[in-house]
């Protein structure tokens, strides 16, 4: 401290002293090595950006290798005789399909007579097929009585041999850790289910159309049946509850901690603390929302309106603390503006300090329910990964599921068809998680305004 | 600023000018002092500010001439830290008093600030705003005539006659400026207040605003913060030299600037500081 001040009493006019020379190879070595921290620093930015980009390519690249399969199903088009001796005609929609499904396929296979081959044959359809067919009957009622064509999907097994996802084939589990020796994939009952598929694929029966089932049907314990509309509905049921709870609520504590509270130790208390909710592990809010909600409140379990609301816990400060930062953007000479022409403090905010930060607030709703979108642990926690086959009867207290949870459970299952379809679910979670943000990025941009 | 100014331990008589008894008095400021926290920013600051005429204040920056100005209208009362003690009256009514209403107060007494801080709304909607909230027109023709009438005396309705809908924010800096000055007549105060109104304005501009100033001189009392001294002594007929929190000299702005009292007022107008 000293010896700098000494320095510059000793040299009062350094400025005076003979100019600096540019040309020295020293100053030329020093502008060449500040050159050289400006092209790393760069170097390093570049390299981290690259880095993000190349983990999330290769995220989504192998999410689309594995899931791409489920966006397609393996059907064979089959003629069935809608029987009006079996079918109800009053009443199509009670009668079992089954046999007739079952009798139709057996049909394309006139050699086979056993009953116990019979049975394997019958399993390369879906289990599901007939109610297909059902649905089918129920929709076209004056087709009974006529021959239809109907496209059925194959079973797990064989839709999956079709897509190339297994082999007919795998390495036989010797002792000595397998010698080459080849066995039959234990997913196919024998050699002859095989002939019987190759059958179907020679007689250019089998077609790949795209899977409308993953949108638009619920779960179900067959892989090549299960849909994504159940967790759909439960997860927009769930949004819409977090959103109606936490954006008024949310804005209404931004608006008075930003705008009226006076500036003391209890309110910079509560603001260190909503900074401090929104680092808590969600898995808490679902703890909280367990026992509060459904233990104390005695709300039923697994229903959107509970997981609405422990995801609502969690935005929450997502809410309040982008609304704040959006409140404070305002500039304070529009809110001088607003006073000087004698505004009151709520009419300064209503008129014209919100709407101003409706923008920066819209952003942070969306992001923050973008979140709660993809969020599992507080939904697992309140139970909201039930088995929903049908999407009949969901509502606000029905028991859902919501598409995190949906793919947790395809994630645990072992059918094979279930793999592909975690990875399409997860895509299509992605995508909304993409789409949402977009907007947000696109109500940033357009109300972005320059004071 | 580290100019060796002694403090005056006393408070500084700026009464010694009185004026003439004809005119009405305003505004009355008696022993106002603000306190931003521990701080002291105005020191018993007694002022009277005629009707219809205009009154500068003139300083250095940091002086107090800005905290005095928003006392009149109570500006100060959104800044946590500020305390003002004092007296202030408006037409012999104590604006500090409990009973009035800051709402009214600052209708009736209306301020334009530094920077043109129109509201990013239409050019209409930005004077009929003030207007809109205290219901000062019964329907939409009276509204419509209020803006008219506003933005006309503002000296801008010609040149935004035919956009009254675009937004305010589009126009020039001058315009934007007149725009607020519409926005402020429009609530029909008696009182502008102008806080360096022209100073983030071109020549051309100011000069609009200054003649602007001298024609709304026939319907309001105007008191205006100004750092450019030709710039008092071309629109105003009093001028009061604010220094370091006190009022130093009050008096014709002619007598200020050709013949002043007190010596900070002679460094400062000959540009010794500030
Ligand atoms: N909001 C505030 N908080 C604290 N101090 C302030 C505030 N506004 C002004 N001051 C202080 O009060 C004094 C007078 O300021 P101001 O009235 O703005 O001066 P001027 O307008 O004459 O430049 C200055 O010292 C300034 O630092
Ligand atoms: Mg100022």
């Amino acid at each position: 401290m000293t010896d700098i001040l000494d320095h510059q009493i000793a040299e009062p006019d350094s400025l005076a002293n003979p100019r600096h020379d540019w040309a020295s190879d020293n100053a030329r070595r020093r502008i060449k090595k500040r050159y050289g921290r400006d092209r790393l620093l760069r170097a390093f930015g570049l390299g981290a950006v690259i880095t993000a980009l190349m983990l999330l390519a290769i995220l989504i690249a192998s999410l689309t290798y594995t899931g791409y399969v489920a966006f397609y199903t393996t059907k064979v088009k089959v003629d069935i005789f809608l029987d009006p001796q079996i079918i109800d005609k009053e009443n199509p929609g009670k009668t079992k399909y089954r046999k007739i499904t079952k009798q139709a396929f057996y049909a394309y296979f006139p050699d086979v007579k056993n009953r116990k081959d019979k049975r394997n044959l019958s399993k390369i359809l879906s289990s599901g097929a007939q109610y297909i067919v059902r649905d089918y009957v129920v929709a076209h009622p004056e087709k009974i009585g006529e021959t239809v064509t109907i496209n059925l999907p194959l079973s797990d097994p064989f839709d999956q041999l079709h897509k190339g996802v297994i082999p007919r084939w795998i390495d036989a589990a010797g002792k000595n850790g397998g010698n080459g020796e080849k066995m039959l994939n234990p997913r196919f009952k024998s050699e002859k289910v095989l002939v019987w598929f190759d059958n179907l694929v020679a007689r250019d029966m089998l077609s790949s159309p795209f899977s409308w089932e993953l949108f638009v049907n619920a779960d179900s314990r067959f892989p090549e049946l299960a849909g994504l509309a159940g967790a759909f509905t439960g997860s927009l049921l769930a949004l819409l509850v977090c959103f109606l709870i936490s954006f008024p609520v949310g804005i209404a504590a931004a608006i008075y901690l930003e705008e009226f509270a006076p500036k003391n130790r209890f309110t910079d208390f509560i603001e260190v603390n909503i900074n401090n909710l929104a680092a808590v592990p969600s898995v808490v809010f679902g703890l909280l929302g367990l026992a509060v909600f459904i233990n104390f409140f005695g709300l039923p379990r697994s229903v959107p309106l509970v997981g609405g609301m422990a995801l609502a816990l969690m935005t929450l400060p997502t809410i309040i603390v982008s609304t704040r930062a959006a409140l404070k953007a305002v500039p304070p000479s529009i809110r001088e503006a607003a006073l000087g022409v004698g505004a009151s403090r709520h009419e300064v905010v209503l008129h014209h300090v919100l709407p101003l930060a409706m923008p920066g607030i819209l952003t942070g709703t969306i992001i923050g329910l973008a979140q709660a979108l993809g969020e599992t642990a507080p939904l697992l926690l309140i139970g909201m990964n039930a088995f929903i086959p049908s999407i009949e009867n969901l509502g606000l207290m029905e028991p859902a599921t919501a598409l995190p949870t949906q793919i947790f459970a395809w994630g645990d299952s072992p059918e094979r068809g279930f793999v592909s379809r975690t990875s399409a679910a997860i895509l299509v979670l992605i995508g909304f998680l993409v789409m949402m943000n977009l907007v947000a990025i696109y109500l940033r941009q357009k109300f972005e305004r320059k004071w | 600023m580290n100019m060796n100014v002694e403090t005056p331990k006393e408070p500084v008589d700026a009464m010694t000018f009185q004026l003439p008894e004809e005119l009405q008095v305003k505004v009355k400021t008696r022993d106002v002092n603000v306190h931003y926290g521990e701080k002291q920013a105005l020191f018993d600051i007694n002022l009277d500010v005629p009707a219809n005429h205009v009154v500068s204040l003139i300083g250095p920056s940091g002086c107090g001439k800005s905290t005095y100005l928003r006392c009149l209208n109570r500006m100060n009362d959104i800044i946590d830290i500020a305390r003002v003690s004092g007296k202030i009256e408006l037409d012999g009514l104590d604006i500090y008093d409990k009973n009035i209403d800051v709402v009214e107060l600052r209708a009736r007494v209306g301020m334009v600030f530094q920077k043109p801080n129109p509201f990013p709304k239409s050019i209409f909607d930005n004077v009929a705003y003030g207007p809109r909230i205290h219901g000062l027109a019964d329907n939409k023709t009276e509204l419509e005539e209020i803006v008219v009438t506003s933005l006309q005396k503002a000296g801008l309705f010609d040149e935004v006659k035919d956009r009254l809908k675009d937004s305010g924010t589009g126009l020039s800096g001058g315009q934007q400026q007149r725009l607020c000055i519409a926005r402020a007549i429009a609530t029909r105060p008696e009182v502008i207040l102008m806080d360096e109104p022209a100073s983030a304005l071109d020549p051309i501009a100011t000069a609009v605003i200054e003649e602007l100033i001298d024609e709304l001189r026939q319907n309001f009392t105007i008191i205006i913060v100004t750092h450019s001294m030709q710039q008092a002594a071309r629109i105003s007929q009093y001028t009061a030299f604010f220094h370091l929190g006190y009022l130093v000299e009050v008096g014709d702005t002619e007598q200020i600037f050709t013949n002043p009292v007190d010596r900070r007022t002679q460094d400062y107008i000959t540009g010794r500081f500030g």
